[in-house]
């Protein structure tokens, strides 16, 4: 469904039409309705098109696979994001493979870069998904009366995970034209706060964002990464990491690196998947799917 | 890993009618394994060709913090090599994850035997 289309959709339930959904979904349209939300999306991370190793042989048929259950929803999200490395090595090629697949997505599409994908220069990955309204990459939007911000931590040369202060003075500004009682949404590729540092699991910089978060109601940030769920609160502040649709890595100090974690073959679709997300006043409920069936 | 899984990764990534590149001569070879560059010091002479090689799990890149060499990403078997041109000390790093660091000398070149 192209945004125009499911704004289109959106005033129609709003206007008290009944939705002609089923279990879960019709209960959404009716708190909808009684609290002009709520705004559901869905995440998806660390596809690293590309990959070739014994982890995961076949990283396109698990992207396909995660597809099919976004598309599948018995209530399409609002939009899909991508939180980055939708590549391994930030091939022309392997943008051109993952375009395709996520063309296939019934929602909208937002893709936000990971390292991986900006490898040497961040040219392939603006050919593949630039927006006309983030010609720096970064960005943020109001939808479903919340407000949204899509970070980029992986553009500094030297440092995986900064933001640099032309970003942060956007998102200062940027926050500071908001609501406290307003739902605030964020994405970016790394971790924002210090999750594992030896790894370079956390932004250097990322303290300044959170200080302008800190004034809001209810705050959830939304990273990749590090291929696994992690979930974290501090104050007015959700943090989750998402699952990879690709591989899964060590869980933060249990091994010697943060190389690509082995698991039986039986085992990695329970280890891969998606994750919605609904919001709904200040409430943001994180459901994460696996693909294992 | 060997030198012969090094060439099969290139022929195998490089496509059917892709050339497969020589392994030059080189004085020296970094291994790249456990996020680590081994050996992390090198001492060359101008006109020296290193080959760097990834024998690690993960992709890395050789990227030089002047920006006068780069690499790209090499995934798992990727290899690269570079000829050094000028003295000085060149520090490196992996764009993928900057931690790892390791430095290259190049002295003048060694005077004819």
């Amino acid at each position: 469904m192209k945004r125009d289309d499911f704004l289109k959709h959106v005033a129609w339930t709003g206007g008290g039409i009944a939705w002609s959904l089923t279990g879960g979904g019709l209960f959404n349209a009716q708190r909808a309705l009684a609290a002009g939300g709520p705004i559901s999306f869905v995440q998806i991370s660390d596809s690293h098109i590309g990959f070739a190793r014994p982890e995961n042989l076949d990283v396109i048929g698990t992207l396909e696979k995660t597809i099919a259950g976004i598309n599948a929803m018995p209530v399409q999200p609002t939009f899909v994001v991508h939180t980055g490395d939708v590549t391994h090595l930030a091939k022309p090629a392997q943008f051109d493979t993952a375009k395709q697949i996520l063309g296939t997505l019934k929602a909208p599409l937002i893709v936000l870069p990971g390292e991986h994908d900006v490898i040497g220069t961040p040219a392939a990955f603006f050919e593949a998904f630039r927006r006309s309204d983030a010609p720096k990459g970064w960005f943020s939007w109001d939808q479903g009366g919340a407000h949204f911000l899509s970070l980029v931590n992986v553009f500094n040369f030297e440092i995986d995970g900064k933001l640099g202060a032309e970003q942060i003075d956007f998102v200062e500004k940027d926050l500071a034209a908001q609501k406290s009682s307003t739902p605030i949404v964020v994405f970016a590729h790394v971790p924002l706060y210090a999750l594992f540092p030896p790894w370079g699991w956390t932004t250097e910089d990322g303290s300044r964002v959170l200080a302008a978060l800190r004034r809001f109601d209810a705050v959830t940030v939304l990273n990749g990464h590090i291929h696994q769920i992690v979930q974290h609160t501090d104050g007015n502040i959700r943090f989750a990491t998402a699952a990879s649709t690709a591989y899964p890595q060590p869980a933060p100090g249990t091994a010697a690196k943060p190389g690509p974690l082995k698991v039986p073959d039986s085992k990695l679709l329970s280890v891969l998947g998606y994750r919605s997300v609904e919001i709904a006043r200040s409430a943001a409920t994180i459901t994460d799917h696996s693909l294992q069936t | 890993m060997g030198l012969q899984t090094a060439l099969l990764g290139i022929v195998l990534t490089g496509g059917a009618h892709a050339a497969v590149p020589a392994l030059l001569p080189a004085v020296a070879t970094v291994h790249i394994k456990d996020f680590k560059y081994n050996p992390p010091a090198l001492t060359v002479h101008v006109g020296d060709r290193v080959t760097f090689v990834n024998d690690d799990d993960e992709a890395h890149t050789v990227t030089s913090i002047d920006k006068s060499f780069d690499s790209e990403g090499l995934d798992t078997t990727g290899m690269w090599q570079h000829v050094f041109s000028k003295t000085g000390t060149y520090h490196y790093f992996c764009e993928l994850h900057p931690y790892m660091k390791a430095a290259i000398v190049v002295l003048p070149a060694a005077p004819a035997k």
